[in-house]
């Protein structure tokens, strides 16, 4: 055996048909008699707590029934009507943290409607149908929209102001649409290419230019669209993430976890990813749940995610975490990142500091309560590690085009507007929702609707 | 250990359960298995008279209303009576009895309406030794059509002369079985009391069409792209059942008529039912065709099991007992008063009985508290009308209760009269009794 000279890290740790299985769909589609069954489950509650409790209000009982009467395709028009984006949500939503948590069925029955697997069920068998157009566009209102960014808030808002009969350009920084869908949710949440497909599907409508490999970098650009659009829609996401801002962070091994999934996403074949023996997530969301799990499923031998704070304080939800621990990962809680210690250029280690509360108690708002060091330190050795401490705007730029900002995000009002008159924005780059799919979409939709009141009613003035 | 044997008309039988006449009494061998399985009687599959056997359609004879579970709710067959040689059957059933001399075996007949046919048959049937014969004047499709079965059942008159015959060329006890599809159940079982029948069995099949399919637009199911009527039995039709059995047991003159309870029995609370509304024995075919002959056993377990828990130690104790409660609109107490209670500790928010009072009852359940979602019955409005309880998801979370005398109707501001008010005294009738 040769002498191992770096940290570990290498790709095809595993045989081609463990990648194969480890990166199918993590949750198997429903069989139509399974959907049938699961759907006579359904109470058709009145005002039911499953539409209140999804933000783009998604009639559940409504689709569930249709399913239930073998009425997909009503059953799908009633899920996309609501949520364009309704196939991608009903695989990345954290179902269990707003429709299913309320399912009136867990408290009679301790499990609430698969809710998620339906709409899926619904949305997959309409786009599997030779005639999967739902969506017909109004007539042309001679208006053109510039929607910056092809994310879940771009598309849902370019998607529903085509239907409106506007002339929309949807622009992008990367090679395709999809945003965190195509590069930034785990593979294994949207087998099958979905969020591409889900792209054409959404660009089939008609009236949605798509132009890839466009950036938005000065304030000239956004005056230029500003003035050759009739409104403008940033739904730029956030294109940085935070630093872990402790020495040897720029060491070899050293990578965003976003990054790590995109790679993963974009790659033919898993097997050609590289991947650590040992790996540290640093991180406490989504991302450093996606960035773990698929890790251990690329082969490496162990995997932490490693918190400053408690499992409470996670942003990845109690499900998403068991799901972790199942596939073999550790979480490590109130442990914050000292020092990342590196040999000959690479990752060796990271030193970390035992957190804890400074006041001594846990504040209700798990982001407010502070904490410090309690001298106590351990090192985890490691041969890669992801950083998923969350993202950032971190783009000088939106403030030099006049935007104002909270919280580091374009502050907007309940319409979605920005504080540049004739731009709109929406998904994580504004300083509202919890950075979910779903609540990207519904802002993207809020966006267009008022887009589309304020080009009627300019429209109108003009021909009266 | 109590006692489920029975004495019907004569007919001695170790517990109330039979299989009725249909497909699961074809032929020696499934009687033999249904008697192994624990079965207390029989009725053999419709004997026809001598001559070259009748021919079924070798396609769909069934067809099925399923849940959305698939499971079973209502079913529906196109069988005709045996198929099979009168000479067969009869060496089976005299083989059969032999063998299980202490089950009740009856034959089921249909011939055509001439004295002789019936009087040619019954002398061959007596012969097996069978207990008892069973008058087919129920099957409603296909037998009808050539003058016998229920179209001899919906004339009261051809019963009456049927059953008299029959009377008059056996010994044996003959059993009516008479068919729903008529306008009251009490004449064709008058007739058949008037033409000396030992008992009556009901009910037979109800004429029924099971549905089209969406794609070709055809009924279903169908025999080479035509269907007919066939007749309709399972769960979905015992409401229908007990109605018509509880009518003939309480009609004055047809009352003690010993009545073999048929229609959607599945388990032993099924039979209970027909048993507490009168019945004597009870019949069954749906629930065998689609669990097997085994089913008998849990039937009897619960029956068993409910007599002991509840002190009696025989099915005549129980029989008739419901029938008192059974009575005419006219005879209903209108001082009474109920209300709708929901217990909010089994309420799981649904909100079910709000929208169903709501959009089609008495706009009598709140659907908000202080702002919060909360489901409560306004008693100013609500007529304790039962819908609630019947659409709520949980058991027993939503109940009626009964104001006692006294207390105020809060929709009416009148206190709950003592006394007992029947529509035939109310004053709001002018036809009433003394106006």
């Amino acid at each position: 055996m040769s002498e191992q000279r770096g940290p570990d890290i290498r790709p095809g740790r595993l045989a081609a048909e463990d990648y194969a299985a480890h990166f199918a769909d993590h949750v198997p589609p429903l069989t139509g008699p399974q959907a049938v069954l699961e759907a006579s489950r359904c109470l058709y509650c009145f005002d039911a707590p499953c539409v209140t409790a999804c933000p783009t209000r998604i009639d559940v009982p409504a689709f569930i029934k249709r399913i239930a009467e073998d009425n997909v395709r009503g059953a799908a028009t009633a899920i996309l009507q609501a949520n364009p984006l309704g196939g991608f949500c009903a695989r990345d939503c954290p179902t269990e943290v707003l429709c299913e948590a309320v399912c009136v069925r867990n408290v009679q029955q301790g499990r609430p409607v698969a809710i998620a697997r339906l709409q899926r069920f619904a949305v997959d068998r309409l786009m599997a149908s030779t005639d999967n157009r739902i969506f017909e566009r109004a007539p042309a209102s001679g208006r053109r929209v510039a929607v910056v960014g092809a994310g879940p808030a771009g598309l849902a808002c370019a998607h529903a102001l085509a239907r409106a009969g506007h002339e929309v350009t949807l622009y992008d920084a990367k090679p395709k649409a999809g945003g965190l869908n195509e590069y930034g949710v785990a593979t294994y949440k949207t087998a099958g290419g979905y969020a591409q497909r889900e792209v054409e599907w959404l660009l089939g409508v008609g009236g949605i230019r798509l132009q890839c490999g466009w950036t938005l970098a000065s304030p000239e650009q956004l005056e230029n669209l500003r003035r050759g659009y009739d409104a403008v829609f940033l739904g730029l996401g956030l294109a940085d993430t935070h630093a872990l801002g402790v020495p040897g962070e720029k060491l070899a091994g050293v990578e965003d976890a976003v990054e790590f999934i995109g790679t993963l996403r974009q790659a033919a074949d898993p097997g050609t990813v590289p991947v650590g023996r040992r790996v540290l997530v640093i991180g406490g969301g989504m991302t450093a749940i996606d960035a773990a799990v698929q890790s251990k499923l690329l082969g490496a031998e162990t995997v932490d995610i490693v918190y400053r704070r408690g499992p409470q304080q996670m942003r990845a939800s109690i499900h998403e975490q068991d799901l972790a621990r199942t596939r073999g990962v550790r979480i490590l809680h109130w442990l914050a990142p000292v020092e990342v210690i590196g040999e000959g250029g690479s990752v060796r280690a990271v030193r970390f500091a035992r957190q804890r509360l400074a006041a001594g108690r846990l504040e209700a708002d798990g982001e407010e309560c502070t904490l410090e060091a309690d001298g106590e330190e351990c090192t985890l050795e490691a041969d890669m590690v992801l950083k998923a401490i969350g993202q950032r705007l971190g783009n000088p730029l939106l403030k030099q085009c006049g935007l104002a900002l909270r919280d580091g995000r374009i502050a907007v009002d309940e319409a979605g507007r920005t504080s540049v008159s004739g731009v709109w924005a929406g998904g994580d780059c504004i300083a509202e929702g919890q950075d979910l799919t779903v609540d990207a979409v519904a802002h993207g939709l809020r966006a267009a609707r008022d887009i589309d009141l304020r080009l009627r009613d300019t429209r109108a003035r003009a021909e009266e | 250990m109590a006692r489920l044997d029975i004495e019907f008309c004569g007919i001695r039988s170790p517990n109330p359960f039979w299989l009725a006449s249909a497909p699961p009494t074809d032929k020696a061998y499934n009687v033999e298995r249904a008697f192994e399985a624990g079965w207390g009687g029989v009725v053999w599959k419709t004997l026809a008279e001598a001559g070259p056997p009748l021919v079924n359609v070798s396609g769909p004879r069934y067809g099925a209303l399923l849940a959305v579970d698939r499971s079973l709710i209502g079913f529906n067959n196109i069988e005709l009576i045996t198929d099979r040689d009168l000479e067969v059957n009869l060496k089976e059933i005299a083989a059969v009895k032999r063998r299980w001399p202490d089950r009740a075996v009856i034959v089921s007949v249909m011939v055509p309406c001439q004295e002789e046919s019936w009087q040619a048959i019954l002398a061959r049937v007596e012969d097996t030794g069978c207990d008892g014969i069973e008058l087919n004047f129920g099957c409603p499709h296909g037998m009808n059509e050539r003058g016998m079965g229920s179209a001899v059942g919906q004339v009261p008159e051809y019963i009456r002369m049927v059953t008299a015959w029959c009377k008059q060329y056996t010994r044996l006890p003959v059993i009516v079985k008479l068919t729903p599809n008529i306008t009251d159940i009490r004449f064709p079982a008058r007739a058949a009391r008037e033409g000396g029948a030992d008992a009556v069995s009901l009910i037979n099949t109800i004429n029924s069409i099971m549905g089209v399919d969406p794609d070709t637009l055809t009924m279903t199911p169908a025999v080479g792209g035509l269907g007919t009527h066939g007749g309709y039995c399972g769960p979905a039709v015992k409401p229908i059942a007990l109605n018509m059995v509880a009518e003939i047991a309480r009609d004055p003159q047809t009352a003690g008529l010993p009545i073999s309870g048929i229609g959607g029995i599945g388990s032993w609370r099924d039979a209970l039912e027909f048993i507490a509304l009168g019945a004597a024995s009870v019949q069954v075919c749906t629930a065998a065709m689609v669990f097997g002959f085994k089913i008998v056993q849990e039937m009897v377990s619960g029956l068993d099991a409910y007599l002991a828990d509840k002190g009696f130690s025989s099915l005549a104790q129980v029989r008739g007992r419901a029938l008192p409660s059974v009575t005419d609109w006219s005879f209903l107490d209108l001082n009474r008063v109920s209300k709708a209670v929901i217990d909010q500790e089994k309420c799981i928010q649904c909100g079910r009985c709000y929208i169903a009072c709501e959009d089609t009852a008495h706009q009598a359940i709140t659907s908000t508290r202080n702002g919060r979602r909360h489901f409560e019955v306004k008693e100013e409005e609500c007529v304790g009308c039962n819908l609630c309880v019947n659409v709520c998801p949980v058991s027993g979370c939503i109940t009626l209760r009964d104001l006692a005398p006294g207390e105020v109707d809060r929709r009416t501001g009148r206190a709950v009269s003592a006394e007992r008010l029947h529509w035939t005294a109310h004053p709001n009738n002018p036809l009433r009794k003394g106006a």
